[in-house]
C-alpha cells in the first residue's frame, strides 16, 4: 500500500480537461464518460465514478494494473456490460447511436483465432454495420477492406487463416478491421500485450498514423513509454481515475504509485519526486509533440 | 463396369432405399453446414448432450402418442437452451454440468420407457437408426427443419461469423452475440432431430463431427469446410448405405464407420503438407 494520504493525492491530481484554458473549453470530446460505475453481479463495482474525456483527434492513454477496470470500463462505454450509474456519449449521441463511428478491439485472447476465417474476412468484419439477413459484402466493402490491409502491411496474407499470423500480425489485422471500419473513435483494449519493442513500435507508427488522420484514440495499456510518447493524454485507473491529464505532467512517481500500489514497487522502481518515471519523455521528444507540431512521422 | 453399375443402382428399385437415400442427403448437407459450427467452436460434447437429451422427448410422446419428431424436436430445443443457460451462469465448469444435464435428460427418456413392458421396434429406430423405416413423413419434416437451417444460416451467415470469432466486437457493433450463440444451439437441436431417424440418437452426433473435422484437415475457411464436409459427407452416407444394402448390415454404423475411415485416410494424406490455405484475396472473401 502506499503511505500517500488521500489529502496529499487529491493535491496531485491533474484537473480534467475543462481547466486546461479557454482554448480547450469547446473543443468536440470524441467520447465522454460521466460518473461511469460499473461491475459484475455478487461482486463490488470494478470502477468507481470515472469521468474520461478524449477530446476528437487526440489519443488518451488509460494507464493501471491488470485488475484496475480497464476492460470492464471498455465494455461499459459499449454497453457490453450495462453501467450500475454513469453516463457516456460519443460525439455527443449515446453510444447505441454511435455504434458505426466506433471501432472496439478487444484483448488479444478473447478472440477466437482458430476459428475458420481467413484475414481479409476478418478485416471485412470492420465493414459491418446492422443486422440485415442475406447481405453480402459489397465490392466497395472489399475495397475498404484491402486498402487497410495495404496500411498494416499484411495484403499479402489476406488468403491465411487468422490463426497462423504471429502476434504482431494479428494486432494490425484487428487494427486493419478498425481502419475499415472507417470510425473516428477506436478504443483499443491492450493491443501491445506481450509484444517485443519492435513489433510494438509498428503498432505505435500506425496508431500515430491514426492519429494525424483526425481519429481519436483511447487506448489501455500496461506501457508507459507508450503513454509518455505517444499520447496527448494519459489517465491512470485504478478502479477510480487517480489522475487524468498531459502525461509529463500525470506520469509522476506519486500518482504511479497510487496507481499500480504493490505492482510499481514490486519491479524496483524508486519513486523521484515529482519528475516522470519513464525514459524518453522530454518535452517535444514525444510522438504526440511531433503529431500536435506538425512535424512528419518518425521513420 | 456392369457389376459396379449393378451394385449402385439395383438397391433403388425399391422406394425405401430411394426414401433412404434422400433422407442421408438432407441429413448431409445439414450435417455438414451445422457441423462447421460445431467442430470450429469446440461444441462437440454439447451435440452428444442435444441427441441423447431427445430420448426424453421421443419417450415422452411414444408413451403419450404425440409425434415422436415432435417430441424429440421439443426435448432437444429446450436443452439447447439449458446448455447456452449453463454455459453464460453455470458455477462448476461447462462441461460437467453439460454431462449432469445430459444423462438427466437421458434418465427422463429410459424411466418414462421402463413403465413400458416391452421396447418396440419403433422406438429401437430412434435409438440406434433405422434408414430403411424413414417415411415419407419423415423425409417431409426433415426438408422442413432443414430449410428453416438452410435460410437461418443463408440469412445471418455474417453475424453468425463474427460472433463466433469475436463476440465481444461483434456486441460493440450492435449484433446481438447472444441471440446468435443461442441460435447455433438450436441450429445443432434440428440437425439432431433431422438426422436421428435415419442414423440414431447414439451415432447422430457422428454426422455434425466427423465430416466437418475431415473437412478441416483440407481447408480453413467455413464456406469451404461446409462444402469439402458436405462432399464427405455424402460420400460416407451412399457408401455406407450400400455396404449395408449389400453385406445385409446396420446402415448406421455402416455410415458411421465409413466416414471416420474417410477421416482417418485424410488425416494420413494431410500429415505431411498440411492444409491448403494460400488463395488470392478477391476468392478468399467469397
Amino acid at each position: 500500500m502506499t503511505s500517500l494520504s488521500a489529502s496529499r493525492m487529491s493535491e496531485l491530481h491533474v484537473p480534467a480537461r475543462e481547466g486546461l484554458g479557454p482554448e480547450h473549453a469547446h473543443r468536440e470530446l470524441a467520447l465522454q464518460v460521466r460518473d461511469l460505475w460499473a461491475g459484475y453481479p455478487g461482486r463490488p463495482p470494478a470502477i468507481e465514478g470515472v469521468d474520461i474525456d478524449v477530446p476528437a483527434g487526440e489519443m488518451v492513454g488509460l494507464v493501471g494494473p491488470n485488475g484496475a477496470g480497464k476492460s470492464t470500463l471498455f465494455k461499459s462505454i459499449l454497453g457490453l456490460v450495462t453501467p450500475m450509474r454513469g453516463s457516456v456519449e460519443a460525439f455527443g449521441r449515446p453510444v447505441r447511436e454511435a455504434r458505426d463511428d466506433i471501432a472496439y478491439m478487444p484483448q488479444v485472447e478473447e478472440v477466437d483465432w482458430a476459428f475458420p476465417v481467413s484475414v481479409l474476412e476478418v478485416v471485412l468484419m470492420g465493414r459491418y454495420h446492422h443486422v440485415r439477413p442475406f447481405r453480402r459484402w459489397t465490392r466497395e466493402d472489399r475495397e475498404a477492406a484491402l486498402e487497410a490491409l495495404d496500411r498494416v502491411g499484411l495484403t499479402e496474407m489476406a488468403g491465411r487463416q487468422v490463426g497462423q499470423l504471429s502476434g504482431g500480425q494479428r494486432r494490425r489485422v484487428l487494427m486493419a478491421r478498425s481502419m475499415a471500419r472507417g470510425a473516428r473513435l477506436l478504443l483499443l483494449d491492450e493491443p501491445f500485450a506481450g509484444l517485443d519493442a519492435a513489433v510494438q513500435h509498428d503498432l505505435i507508427r500506425i496508431l500515430d498514423e491514426l492519429a494525424r488522420e483526425g481519429r481519436s484514440i483511447l487506448i489501455a495499456t500496461h506501457d508507459l513509454s507508450c503513454v509518455a510518447n505517444s499520447c496527448d493524454e494519459a489517465v491512470c485507473l485504478n478502479r477510480r481515475v487517480i489522475a487524468a491529464g498531459p502525461p509529463d505532467q500525470v506520469l509522476t512517481a506519486e500518482v504511479l504509485t497510487e496507481t499500480f500500489r504493490s505492482h510499481l514497487l514490486a519491479v524496483g522502481l524508486a519513486p523521484t519526486p515529482a519528475g516522470v518515471l519513464v525514459p524518453g519523455t522530454g518535452a517535444g521528444s514525444g510522438v504526440a509533440d511531433a503529431r500536435r507540431n506538425g512535424e512528419p512521422p518518425p521513420a | 463396369m456392369g457389376d459396379l453399375a449393378g451394385w449402385l443402382f439395383d438397391p433403388y428399385q425399391f422406394e425405401f432405399m430411394r426414401r433412404a437415400l434422400i433422407a442421408l442427403v438432407i441429413v448431409s448437407v445439414i450435417g455438414a453446414i451445422v457441423g462447421a459450427f460445431v467442430v470450429n467452436k469446440g461444441l462437440a460434447f454439447s451435440g452428444d448432450a442435444l441427441a441423447h437429451s431427445t430420448l426424453a422427448g421421443v419417450a415422452v410422446a411414444f408413451v403419450a402418442g404425440a409425434n415422436v419428431t415432435v417430441g424429440a424436436l421439443i426435448a432437444a430445443v429446450l436443452t439447447a437452451v439449458g446448455v447456452g443457460f449453463t454455459r453464460d451462469r453455470a458455477r462448476v465448469s461447462y462441461d460437467t454440468a453439460i454431462g449432469i444435464l445430459f444423462v438427466a435428460m437421458f434418465s427422463v427418456g429410459i424411466l418414462v420407457l421402463s413403465r413400458r413392458t416391452s421396447y418396440t421396434p419403433d422406438l429401437f429406430s430412434f435409438v440406434f437408426g433405422n434408414i430403411l423405416g424413414v417415411s415419407r413423413a419423415d423425409i417431409v419434416g426433415a426438408s422442413i427443419l432443414g430449410l428453416a437451417v438452410l435460410a437461418f444460416v443463408g440469412a445471418f451467415y455474417r453475424e453468425l461469423v463474427l460472433v463466433a470469432y469475436d463476440p465481444a466486437a461483434a456486441s460493440a457493433m450492435g449484433v446481438p452475440a447472444r441471440f446468435f450463440e443461442y441460435a447455433v444451439l438450436v441450429m445443432i437441436a434440428f440437425a439432431v432431430v433431422i438426422s436421428i431417424k435415419a442414423i440414431g440418437i447414439v451415432l447422430v452426433n457422428a454426422m455434425l463431427i466427423i465430416p466437418a473435422a475431415t473437412a478441416g484437415l483440407f481447408v480453413r475457411r467455413l464456406g469451404p469446410i461446409m462444402a469439402y464436409g458436405l462432399l464427405f459427407a455424402l460420400v460416407a452416407s451412399i457408401v455406407g448405405l450400400h455396404v449395408s444394402y449389400h453385406a445385409g448390415v446396420a446402415a448406421s454404423p455402416a455410415i458411421v464407420l465409413t466416414a471416420s475411415l474417410l477421416f482417418a485416410a485424410s488425416v494420413l494424406l494431410t500429415s505431411r503438407r498440411g492444409p491448403v490455405e494460400v488463395r488470392t484475396p478477391v476468392e478468399a472473401v467469397e
